[in-house]
C-alpha cells in the first residue's frame, strides 16, 4: 500500500497535513487530515481577568479576531448579567457584518477562488490571488482592494485595529460614532453591497455557466449527507450576531433548537490521538466515527450549513440570491461541500446589506454605548456565528471576574469530522491505481477548502500553526511519494 | 537584474500578521511586483521542498512570525535561516512569544490534560492524548512534538531585525519592506519601530497632568471610560509607558488602554518588569507618606492579575522566561 502526503496544505488560514493511504490495488483505503499543532487558550485563560478575554481570544485567529472578539464580549454580558443600551448592541452588530463582507470576499477571492476562477488543474504558481486577478482584470482586483479597504477602516472606527480589535466591553462598548463616522461607513456599505452582488454575478459568470464546474458541485466526489448548524434570529432568518442555535438533519427537518446557553446538553467532541484538533458531534445522537447520515452525530457549520438551517435570509437581495442557489441546486437541504463557496457569496450580500441598515439606523450614533456591571460574576456563555461556523466562549470565574475555567467550541473544530470524511472522499474518488497528479491532489485540498477551514482556530489549545502536505504510503507502510504541488 | 527572493512563514500564530500584509491594500501589489515571494502558505501553493531545493543565502529575506512551540516550527525556521540572507522576526509573537506565551505559565501536561480530558465538552473515556507516533490499522501517523516551552524566534535562530505589533501596522511593514529592497538598514538587532515610548505620542499626552497618582486601580468595566483622559489618570492600567510607540495608538483611539503589543523601548529588556516599576511608582503617590501598611496592600490588590498583565505580549522574551516546572 502506499501513503501520499499533502504537506503544508496551502491557502488556507493555519496548518495542515493530508495523509492518504493506498491499497493494493494503488485505489485510496484512507486519508487523514491532521492538525500538528496546538496553543491551549482554555488553559491559558485561567487567571486573566475576565474582561480581558476578548482582547487575548481575538488572538486566537487573526482571520476572524472579530468573531472571538464578539463571541468573548458577549459570554461577558452574560457573566455580569448586563443587558448592553440598544446603540450598543447595534455598534457591535455593525461591526460584525462589516468584518463578515471582508472576510467572506477574501476567502473568495484568495483562498477558494482561484480554483474556480483559475481552474483547479491549473499549474500551482497561477493557483493564487494573483491568477484570478489576471483571470477577472486589474479593474476588478482593484475593487477588490478597494472593498477590503474601506471595510477594513470601518472596523478601524469602531474598533481600534482591523485584526485585533479592542473595543468589547461587558454591557456594551468603549467608542461612540460620530455623525461623521457614519457618512464614512455607510459609504464603506454602498459599496459592499454593490460589490457583494458584483462577486455573484461573477460565480455566475465563471463557475455556473461552467458545465464541468456545476458538474464538480452537483455531483457525488465532494458531497455529505450530515446534520447541519447555525445561528437564527427569532423568525428563523440567517443570523451571526445573536439569536438561537438550530440543527436541522440530513433532510432539511428541524431536529433541534436551543439556546446558547444550553449547548452542555448538546454539543460534545471527541478525542483522536493522531490530531492536535479535537471533533465535535451532537451529543444526543453520538459520535459513531468518521461517517454521514442520520445516525451519526457529525454535523456541518459556516455558510452552507447556516443556509441550511434557516428559513431565509432577513435582506432582501440575499433573500433573492438565497432563493436563487437553492433553486439551481435542487431544494434544500444541499449536500454538496463545493456549494460552500455560493453560500458563502450569499451571506457577503447579507453582512453588507445588514450593515448598510444599521450604519443608516440614527441610533447607531448614540452617546448612551455602555450599563456598568454591578452583579457578582460568575458564569457565561456567548455564542456567535463565525464566518467559518458556530463558536462558543464560555467561562467561569471567581467573584472577582477572574477566569477559573475555560471552555471554547471554535468553528472549524465543529467542521473537523465532516473535513476529514471529505477529503478521504474525494481521494477515494480521484486516485485510481495509483495515479496521482498534482492536479488531483489539489482537487483532494478543494475538499477542504471549500470549509475555509481556520486551524488557527482549531488549534487555539496550544501555540502553533501547521501548513498542509500530502504523503501517499504503498500497502506496506512505505512513503513511495510526498507529493507537494509544484510550478 | 533578478528580483530578490522573499519568504513569509508562521509559526505559533494566528493569521494576524497574514491580514496585515493583506491590509497594505494597493501596496502588496508594489511589493510584489518588485520581489519574488518563494513561499507564503496562506496564500500560495508553494512548499516546504521548494524552499530546500534553494540554495544557501539564496532568499533575500525571510519574515517569519509566530513563537516557537513545536518541533516542525523549529525544523522550518532552521531551514529558512539556513536559505536566507535575513531573518526578520514579523510580529509580536515571532518577537516576544506574543499572546500564545501566556502558555508558559503552565506545561505541555497541564495544557493536554485541559484541553483533552478536562473541558466539559469533551468525551473521552479512554484519556487519549494525542501522540508523536500512532499506529492505525493501515498503517503509520505522525505529529511534531509540542515543547513545554513557548520560545520567541530569537531563542531558537539569529534574527536579524524586529518588525514588532499585534499585528505590525502595514505603515511599518512598508517601511521595512522599502529599506531592505534599498539596502538602507540601520544596524542588526534593530527594531524597526520608532524609539520613543506610546506615551510621548499619545493623543491625550497633551492633557495629561505633570504628576499622576493612583488612588485605586479601576477594571475598565468598572468605569465610564473617558475618551480624552490619561487612562493612568482614570485609576485604569495603561502600558504606554513601558511600551514601545509605532502601533497609530489604534487601542487609545478606540478607548482602550495600551496592553504592551510593541514590546519594550531601546535598553530595556524585561518590559513587564518597567511597567511594574512605572505602575508602582504612580500608585497612591499623593499622601505617600501617611499611607497605612493595610491600604497599600489593598492599593495593590487592585491589580487582579499581575503578571498575566505585565508580560501580557512578553513572557517568553522576559527575564522570567516561564514559570518553573516541578
Amino acid at each position: 500500500m502506499r501513503k501520499i502526503t499533502i504537506d503544508p496544505i496551502t491557502r488556507l488560514e493555519g496548518h495542515g497535513k493530508i495523509e492518504i493511504f493506498l491499497n493494493d490495488e494503488g485505489d485510496c483505503d484512507r486519508a487523514y487530515l491532521q492538525i500538528p499543532e496546538l496553543r491551549g487558550f482554555e488553559k491559558f485563560a485561567e487567571g486573566r481577568p475576565a474582561e480581558e478575554m476578548p482582547r487575548i481570544t481575538t488572538m486566537i485567529c487573526g482571520v476572524c479576531p472579530t468573531a472571538h472578539h464578539m463571541a468573548s464580549t458577549k459570554a461577558l454580558d452574560d457573566l455580569f448579567k448586563v443587558e448592553p443600551p440598544p446603540a450598543a448592541k447595534k455598534i457591535r452588530e455593525l461591526m460584525y457584518n462589516a468584518f463578515y463582507a471582508e472576510d467572506h470576499i477574501l476567502h473568495f477571492v484568495f483562498l477558494g477562488g482561484p480554483d474556480f476562477v483559475v481552474g483547479p488543474q491549473a499549474p500551482a504558481g497561477e493557483r493564487n490571488v494573483l491568477g484570478v486577478i489576471g483571470k477577472v482584470g486589474l479593474e476588478v482586483g482593484g475593487k477588490v482592494i478597494e472593498m477590503r479597504k474601506r471595510l477594513r477602516n470601518v472596523l478601524r472606527i469602531i474598533g481600534g485595529k482591523p485584526v485585533m480589535p479592542t473595543c468589547g466591553l461587558p454591557g456594551g462598548v468603549s467608542k461612540r460614532i460620530t455623525e461623521e463616522e457614519r457618512e464614512t461607513i455607510i459609504d464603506a456599505a454602498e459599496y459592499a453591497v454593490e460589490f457583494c452582488k458584483f462577486a455573484l454575478t461573477l460565480f455566475d459568470d465563471v463557475v455556473l455557466k461552467n458545465k464541468e464546474y456545476v458538474d464538480l458541485i452537483t455531483g457525488d466526489i465532494y458531497s455529505h449527507r450530515t446534520y447541519y448548524m447555525g445561528m437564527v434570529d427569532e423568525n428563523n432568518k440567517v443570523n451571526f450576531y445573536d439569536g438561537q442555535i438550530r440543527v436541522v438533519d440530513p433532510k432539511g427537518k428541524e431536529y433541534v433548537k436551543f439556546k446558547p446557553q444550553d449547548y452542555l446538553q448538546h454539543i460534545r467532541e471527541h478525542v483522536e490521538p493522531w490530531t492536535y484538533g479535537r471533533f465535535s458531534y451532537l451529543k444526543n445522537i453520538g459520535w459513531k466515527g468518521f461517517v454521514d447520515g442520520e445516525d451519526s452525530g457529525v454535523f456541518r457549520v459556516a455558510p452552507l450549513a447556516r443556509l441550511n438551517v434557516a428559513d431565509g435570509m432577513a435582506t432582501p437581495l440575499a433573500q433573492q440570491a438565497y432563493e436563487r442557489m437553492y433553486q439551481t441546486l435542487g431544494g434544500k437541504p444541499v449536500h454538496s461541500t463545493l456549494a460552500f463557496h455560493w453560500a458563502r457569496l450569499v451571506e457577503a450580500l447579507y453582512a453588507a446589506e445588514r450593515a448598510l441598515e444599521l450604519a443608516r439606523d440614527p441610533e447607531i450614533t448614540s452617546p448612551d454605548i455602555v450599563n456598568l456591571p454591578t452583579e457578582i460574576p460568575k458564569e457565561g456563555v456567548g455564542v456567535v456565528e463565525a464566518p467559518r461556523g458556530t463558536l462558543i466562549h464560555h467561562y467561569q470565574t471567581d467573584d472577582r471576574g477572574i477566569i477559573t475555567k475555560a471552555n471554547l467550541i471554535v468553528a472549524t473544530q465543529n467542521n473537523s469530522a465532516a473535513i476529514n470524511m471529505s477529503i478521504e472522499k474525494a481521494a477515494k474518488s480521484l486516485i485510481k491505481k495509483g495515479k496521482v497528479s498534482d492536479g488531483i491532489l489539489n482537487m483532494i485540498e478543494m475538499a477542504f477548502r471549500a470549509y475555509d477551514p481556520c486551524h488557527a482556530c482549531a488549534t487555539h489549545s496550544l501555540p502553533g500553526r501547521m501548513p498542509l502536505e500530502v504523503n501517499i504510503y504503498d500497502c506496506n507502510g512505505k512513503l513511495v511519494r510526498k507529493l507537494e504541488t509544484k510550478e | 537584474m533578478a528580483k530578490p527572493k522573499v519568504a513569509f512563514y508562521w509559526c505559533a500564530s494566528c493569521g494576524g500578521c497574514e491580514e496585515a500584509v493583506v491590509d497594505l491594500n494597493e501596496d502588496i501589489l508594489k511589493v510584489a511586483n518588485a520581489v519574488d515571494i518563494v513561499l507564503w502558505p496562506v496564500a500560495l501553493d508553494f512548499k516546504r521542498k521548494d524552499v530546500e531545493a534553494l540554495g544557501d543565502g539564496e532568499i533575500a529575506v525571510s519574515f517569519i512570525n509566530g513563537a516557537v512551540r513545536t518541533e516542525e516550527q523549529e525544523e522550518m525556521v532552521r531551514l529558512l535561516r539556513q536559505k536566507s540572507g535575513l531573518v526578520v522576526a514579523f510580529g509580536a509573537c515571532a518577537h516576544l512569544g506574543g499572546i500564545p506565551g501566556l502558555g508558559n505559565f503552565w506545561t505541555r501536561d497541564t495544557i493536554f490534560q485541559r484541553v483533552y480530558r478536562e473541558v466539559p465538552t469533551v468525551e473521552n473515556p479512554d484519556g487519549t492524548l494525542p501522540q508523536e507516533k500512532v499506529a492505525i490499522d493501515v498503517g503509520e501517523l505522525t505529529l511534531p512534538e509540542f515543547y513545554d516551552t513557548v520560545k520567541t524566534l530569537d531563542q531558537t535562530i539569529g534574527v536579524d531585525y524586529y518588525l514588532p505589533g499585534c499585528p505590525p501596522p502595514p505603515d511599518l511593514i512598508m517601511k521595512a519592506v522599502n529599506a531592505i529592497l534599498s539596502g538602507e538598514l540601520p544596524e542588526k538587532g534593530a527594531v524597526l519601530a520608532p524609539e520613543k515610548s506610546l506615551c510621548d505620542t499619545c493623543p491625550r499626552a497633551e492633557k495629561k497632568p505633570e504628576k499622576i497618582s493612583i488612588k485605586e486601580i479601576k477594571r475598565p468595566w468598572q468605569v465610564i471610560l473617558d475618551p480624552e483622559k490619561c487612562f493612568l489618570e482614570q485609576g485604569v492600567i495603561c502600558l504606554g509607558p513601558a511600551t514601545r510607540s509605532g502601533c497609530g495608538e489604534t487601542c487609545i483611539r478606540a478607548n482602550q488602554p495600551c496592553r504592551g503589543c510593541f514590546g519594550p523601548v531601546d535598553g530595556v529588556v524585561d518590559q513587564g518588569a518597567k511597567a511594574l516599576s512605572m505602575i508602582a511608582s504612580i500608585l497612591g503617590l499623593e499622601g505617600e507618606e501617611r499611607i497605612t501598611e493595610e491600604e497599600v496592600k489593598k492599593l495593590i490588590d487592585g491589580i487582579v492579575d499581575p503578571a498575566g498583565t505585565f508580560y501580557r505580549f512578553s513572557l517568553p522574551a522576559s527575564l522570567l522566561r516561564r514559570r518553573r516546572i516541578e
